[in-house]
């Protein structure tokens, strides 16, 4: 039975493999999804025969309320609040791992698994309380910006060596619990002090690291509880929030380290004098422009999800469609506040996924554009990152909207970015400013083309 | 004989470059669910709950083992079905 139940277990490692595969193409993506599920549906039947098992009474509770709390989780969320989702569900996979490490202690385990155990503790403690902290700053439910004092680093250093000592005095002394007790209590408090100095604009980091962390303690706890698949799966999923962390990163022009430690947009950054004034348009002078183009790029930011105007944006689209223009979406990869959130709220909103183009793709195309429509981004737009030396943004790749013939920018108001950069594409000669809501601005456009 | 801990990081080390040749592929537009789906894979600690919560011991571990199917299950089942929601939305242009 016991090799049986192993065979299935190499069986799910195979199907979490093959999905994750299928999830590379849009157009077999969510067969992939369906049978990594598969996967998983084996993986947790061949674990409900293990003869261990005694009791099923507290494993049925336990999987209804999660099936029911995550089912109605998954059925209500909107597309817009997908990163603070995504945030939360990784802190509940951590807080498992740390639960499981613990429940896996017992007196007479070797050294080995006393490592593996104390890691899953950490690794899943970071995770649900870093998790927890994004969680509240993308939903907004505390405050989003960077917070830093003196002596952070002090205190963040004294938290690491006392996890560590904790950590080894554990592995000395399983039978103390004293120790076991304070290196999950300072686990908990370092995911907190580890995400409070990140800033709004860097979440897609964040979530990524935690992404990948959910996995890494998934995989401690399989080296506690001596199961191969925890491994397997835990492995590729640290992986992949790895590889998103560095795509991140890279489409910032940080370094991880920059992003984690320096609390960026924290008011170091100097202000460059920028020339030029500010050129409002109204809803029916943008009309007109819009009406004689021929060629549309449409740049949407973090600005689109919170004004819930993507299902206008498309609607503005295919009435330009209709008029003869030829439209396209630049998709920055940070653009939105987690890695490909704005191509899923444009997918909500029916935009085929092959109109979207990333940014390697449309900026060299943008001298030919008619006109450039840049929908509550910012930074990701901003030609600082291209022309100025002193910007804290240089070197960031952005998309090189400034290039186009004409350049709306839909802006609540004149204030700064998540960043609080200054933004001189909003002072160039064929930029205009269309200010207001923006969900309503374009709703102005949509009626002035019907 | 291979001690298991040699066996276990063998394991763990090919899984993680197969993981990074998986993902290096995916487009920038999946990465959404792509993240989603695989935080409902790390949802797998459940399996290693489940016979923690099962040893029908009135103990410590044994409510530890239950917190952890729970939260592990949300993930899991929450991951799967918004993943899913979200692939369902990616049309290809029509004609």
């Amino acid at each position: 039975m016991d090799t049986l139940i192993q065979f299935a277990y190499v069986a799910s490692g195979a199907l979490f493999i093959f999905g994750l595969k299928q999830l590379g193409s849009p157009a077999t993506a969510r067969r992939g999804n369906m049978i990594s599920s598969l996967g998983m549906l084996v993986a947790v039947v061949a674990a409900l025969l293990d003869q261990g098992i005694i009791d099923y009474q507290w494993i049925l509770i336990g999987i209804v309320v999660g099936g029911v709390i995550g089912g109605a989780a998954a059925r209500m969320v909107q597309m817009t609040a997908m990163p603070e989702m995504v945030a939360l569900f990784n802190g509940f996979g951590g807080m498992a791992s740390l639960l499981v490490g613990w429940a896996a202690l017992n007196p007479d385990a070797a050294t080995f698994t006393l490592v593996t155990i104390i890691l899953s503790i950490l690794i899943g403690g970071v995770t649900f309380t870093g998790s927890m902290i994004a969680y509240g700053k993308l939903s907004e439910k505390i405050g989003s910006g960077a917070v830093l004092f003196n002596g952070q680093q002090v205190v963040n250093s004294l938290i690491v060596l006392g996890i560590l000592g904790g950590a080894v005095m554990f592995c000395l002394e399983p039978a103390n619990h004293m120790w076991l007790y304070l290196v999950i209590a300072l686990s908990l408090v370092f995911g907190v002090m580890a995400v409070i100095p990140i800033g709004g604009a860097d979440m897609p980091v964040v979530i990524s690291l935690l992404n990948s962390y959910s996995g890494l303690a998934a995989c401690a706890a399989g080296f506690a509880v001596n199961n191969n698949i925890l491994i397997v799966a835990g492995a590729l999923v640290g992986a992949s929030g790895i590889i998103l962390t560095q795509i991140m990163c890279k489409a910032m022009n940080r370094s991880l380290s920059n992003v984690l430690f320096s609390g960026f947009g924290s008011g170091k950054t100097e202000t460059t004098a920028v020339e030029g004034e500010i050129k409002p348009i109204t809803v029916e002078d943008a009309y007109y422009v819009l009406e004689a183009a021929s060629s549309v790029a449409i740049i949407p930011g973090y600005g689109m999800a919170v004004a819930q105007a993507q299902h206008v944006v498309k609607e503005l689209s295919v009435l330009l469609e209709r008029n003869g223009a030829e439209v396209s979406f630049g998709i920055h990869p940070v653009a939105g506040r987690m890695p490909g959130h704005m191509n899923v709220l444009l997918a909500e909103a029916d935009v085929p996924y092959d109109q979207l183009l990333e940014m390697d793709e449309i900026n060299p195309r943008m001298e030919t554009v008619d006109v450039a429509i840049v929908i509550g981004a910012n930074d990701v737009v901003n030609p600082a990152a291209r022309e100025n030396e002193g910007s804290p943004i240089y070197g960031m790749p952005v998309i090189n909207v400034d290039q186009a013939r004409t350049v709306f920018v839909l802006k609540r108001s004149m204030a700064s970015g998540f960043a609080g950069i200054e933004n001189p594409l909003f002072y160039k000669d064929n930029t205009r400013m269309l200010f207001g809501d923006a969900k309503e601005s374009i709703g102005g456009l949509v009626r002035e083309f019907s | 004989m291979v001690a298991a801990e040699v066996f276990l990081t063998f394991i763990l080390v090919l899984s993680i470059f197969l993981g990074f040749e998986l993902i290096n592929k995916v487009p920038a537009t999946l990465h959404t669910p792509l993240m989603s789906g695989a935080n409902a894979i790390s949802g797998i600690t459940l399996v290693g709950a489940i016979s923690l919560a099962g040893t029908g011991n009135q103990d410590l571990s044994n409510w530890l083992g239950a917190g952890a199917v729970a939260l592990a299950t949300i993930n899991v089942v929450g991951g799967y079905l918004v993943t899913d929601r979200m692939l369902a939305m990616f049309k290809k242009k029509e004609g």
